[in-house]
């Protein structure tokens, strides 16, 4: 049995990917699959909603870390949203929000995206 | 009498499908110690990234070896000491990052040692020739957690 899910849908050219469970070194694999498929069919507008991600460690963050330089060179970007405020104590503890724009609700990430004319 | 054991230990192998496990082991000794729910969550995350370095870095990604955690609760102080005999882990050579920095060149991952520091009170690794290495993590009932502004 997972800890952990990755559900991909996509609307409008905005890819979204949903986060359930338990983010750590085990599972960070899941989400590296799920970002890889994206950028091979070059799918760079994505929001990714944590409104059911449980937990995460370092490992999970370093996904994002890893992908994020790809997407934006692309004219793309990952933007984060419906974190718990657990969540969101690790994303800030490591100055995330910094490097990423992090979005009270999805509706909210996708309209930002609406605002920027490039990207695919 | 104390409701609840002074030392509690568990093992397991050195692989990330047991970090899990890890995880509801201290979460549960945590609690049982009377910590609020944001102390429960620092503490189990700053062992599974002691965990994850461990199986990365000590272990080099082998399953093969072990990882022992120990809960030791005393007073007010909530201790977990986790051994491995995997690769001596030079703790001089984990610096604070310069976290700015480090997210502007997109670096991934060496998060993991400061993230233990910022979550715990006390963060000490212990490195002797024949002897297991040793991570001990300690968290004081009562003492203010890691979060912005603090």
């Amino acid at each position: 049995m997972s800890d952990f899910k990755v559900n991909h849908r996509e609307g409008a050219g905005i890819h979204v990917i949903e986060l359930k469970g338990y983010l750590d070194a085990h599972t960070a694999t899941d989400l590296e699959s799920a970002f890889q498929r994206l950028i091979n069919d070059q799918k760079f507008r994505i929001v990714v909603n944590c409104r059911d991600l449980t937990y995460i460690s370092s490992a999970g963050l370093g996904v994002f870390m890893a992908y994020i330089e790809d997407v934006r060179k692309n004219q793309g970007d990952i933007k984060l949203t419906n974190m718990s405020s657990k969540v969101y104590n690790v994303f800030d503890l490591l100055g995330f929000p910094i490097l990423y724009e992090i979005y009270k609700d999805e509706q909210e990430a996708i309209r930002k995206f609406g605002e920027s004319s490039t990207g695919r | 009498m104390s409701r609840f054991p002074r030392s509690i230990t568990t093992t397991v192998r050195s692989s990330t499908d047991h970090l899990r496990e890890v995880r509801h082991f201290v979460e549960a000794a945590a609690r049982q110690f009377g910590f609020v729910d944001e102390d429960v969550s620092n503490i189990v995350l700053a062992v599974d990234e002691a965990c994850t370095n461990i199986i990365k870095h000590a272990y080099g990604g082998s399953s093969t070896g072990e990882i022992r955690v120990t809960v030791i609760r005393e007073g007010t102080s909530f201790e977990v000491q986790i051994h491995d005999q995997g690769r001596p882990f030079d703790p001089e050579s984990i610096h604070p990052p310069n976290l700015k920095q480090h997210l502007s060149e997109y670096r991934r991952g060496g998060l993991g040692v400061y993230l233990m520091r910022r979550l715990m009170d006390q963060v000490e690794f212990s490195i002797h020739p024949g002897r297991p290495n040793e991570v001990r993590l300690v968290k004081y009932l009562g003492s203010p957690s890691a979060h912005t502004g603090t």
